[in-house]
């Protein structure tokens, strides 16, 4: 048997070489929330463990002005939280991310480990997805770029390559008038899994949408991003026969499953519900 | 099979050193090998909170840490709590409430609620119970730790 090891690389080059050396037995770790639990369950044993935490552009939070921020893959939610800028500009994103876990589990948890984890229920995922950031990504061929709702396959799978590394998101410039925002389903009030996770990302000029995104988490394979919903919304005054259809969008692009959580039938229901109230919360903070 | 690690890092405000496996965690460390038992081993997966430590100031669970992270970190434990000897106030709070039975969640409630006090010192009831929902404990149904902590946040208000 070889041996296992535990490698802090400094670089990103470092640890592209690596994870590319060690291609298929090693595991990136980031704030371990998931990754160690697997580990000790006896899922997963990886003869190599690459922490990508000392590694500076994986654990920076940049602001480029005007909403744009790039945020390193393994920032905490405890010290994304500590950035009173960020939670300004994307008050969603930072609350879905707060929903993970405990403080304890807030100490480590990260955004990239949340989206390279895949689980559908990611809670920060589908608050991602509808800010429209992206995703840089490095393996030994180079960099890539991609919007967050192109990287989840399916339950655990990605579509990184097995040589790549999730380096840091960007968030687009912050339009006049937008706001985020985030909401689960769960069924006790802390401490849980999604049944239902949905974001809404809204841009208002007056009494009008001008633009939208709306994504939903937990309800399929992957998260998903609803376009047909936000088609809806935009260039309308929000009424109440616009918001209804586009909750019955948000129901018909959920492909769930049944279980002790949540039954297909109340899953569905959920995210058009969801979706009414996370757009309720997203107009009035673009009001403000 | 693997290669020993060797860490260099500060536990409680002193220099530390020790070898570990890549594997462990840091709890397995301070227990087993730093003889530091007060973080206690209870769910191994980061829902119970028993194993609460502070990492930098930031609270973490010791059981989702490998010890080999801790290089050049520095780590606090239940054990760097008393000061000169004495009682936290927190601590002192916890007798004086009576918040605490079996003991098993204590050391990881006070680790948890001194790194709320110290990040917010005047917490409402309800920033006290969410901070410490990642901390089970399940003999007193919570209500005298989340007395004491309040009634220690008042002190520490008072002698500021
Ligand atoms: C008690 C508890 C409660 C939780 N509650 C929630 C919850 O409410 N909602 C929720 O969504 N999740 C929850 N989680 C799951 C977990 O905390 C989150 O998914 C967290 O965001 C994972 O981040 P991490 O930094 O700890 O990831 P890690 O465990 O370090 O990594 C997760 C996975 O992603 C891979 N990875 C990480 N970073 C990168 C990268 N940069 N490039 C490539 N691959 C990478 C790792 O190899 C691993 O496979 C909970 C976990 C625990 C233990």
């Amino acid at each position: 048997m070889t041996e296992t090891q535990y490698l802090s690389p400094k670089t990103i080059d470092e640890a592209v070489n690596l994870y590319s050396k060690n291609q298929g037995q090693s595991k990136i770790l980031a704030g371990g929330t998931d990754l160690l639990v697997q580990i000790r369950s006896g899922v997963l044993s990886p003869e190599t463990i690459i922490d990508i935490k000392n590694i500076k552009e994986i654990s920076e939070i940049k602001n480029n002005g005007e909403g744009s921020f790039t945020i390193g893959a393994a920032v905490s939610g405890a010290s994304l939280e500590e950035n009173e800028e960020f939670k300004d500009y994307w008050p969603g994103v930072l609350e879905a991310l707060r929903l993970i876990g405990s403080e304890q589990i807030q100490g480590r948890a990260s955004l990239g480990g949340n989206l390279c984890n895949a689980s559908p229920a990611g809670d920060s995922v589908p608050a991602l997805i509808a800010s429209g950031a992206t995703a840089n990504v490095q393996g030994p061929n180079g960099k890539r770029n991609l919007p967050v709702e192109e990287i989840h396959a399916g339950p655990g799978k990605t579509n990184l390559k097995n040589d790549e590394i999730l380096i840091n998101f960007d968030f687009p410039t912050k339009e006049q008038g937008s706001a985020d925002a985030y909401l689960r389903m769960i069924p006790r009030t802390e401490m849980d899994i999604a049944v239902v996770g949905c974001a809404v990302n809204i841009t208002m000029d007056e009494d009008t949408c001008i633009n939208a995104r709306v994504a939903l988490g937990a309800v399929a394979p992957t998260a998903v991003l609803v376009n047909e919903a936000a088609k809806l919304l935009i260039g309308t005054k929000l009424d109440n026969d616009v918001i209804e259809k586009a909750a019955k969008c948000c129901e018909d692009a959920c492909n769930p499953i049944n279980d002790k959580r949540g039954t297909i039938f109340y899953r569905k229901r959920v995210s058009g519900v969801l979706f009414k109230r996370a757009l309720k919360i997203a107009v009035e903070r673009a009001k403000r | 099979m693997s290669k020993k690690i060797h860490v260099t890092t500060s536990i409680n405000g002193e220099e530390t050193e020790y070898l570990c496996e890549p594997y462990d965690t840091m709890l397995d460390v301070l227990r087993n090998q730093l003889n530091l038992t007060g973080s206690k081993e209870v769910c191994s997966s980061g829902d119970c909170g028993a194993c609460s430590v502070t990492l930098n100031d930031r609270l973490v669970c010791s059981c989702l840490m490998l010890a080999a992270e801790a290089e050049g970190q520095e780590i606090r434990t239940i054990e760097g709590m008393t000061e000169n000897g004495n009682f936290h106030v927190l601590q002192q709070k916890f007798l004086e409430h009576a918040a605490l039975q079996c003991g098993i969640c204590t050391p990881g409630m006070l680790v948890a609620a001194k790194a709320l006090l110290d990040k917010n010192p005047s917490p409402t009831e309800t920033e006290i119970r969410f901070w410490l929902a990642g901390n089970l404990c399940r003999c007193t149904g919570y209500d005298k730790i989340v007395r004491a902590v309040q009634a220690a946040s008042e002190e520490i208000k008072e002698s500021a």
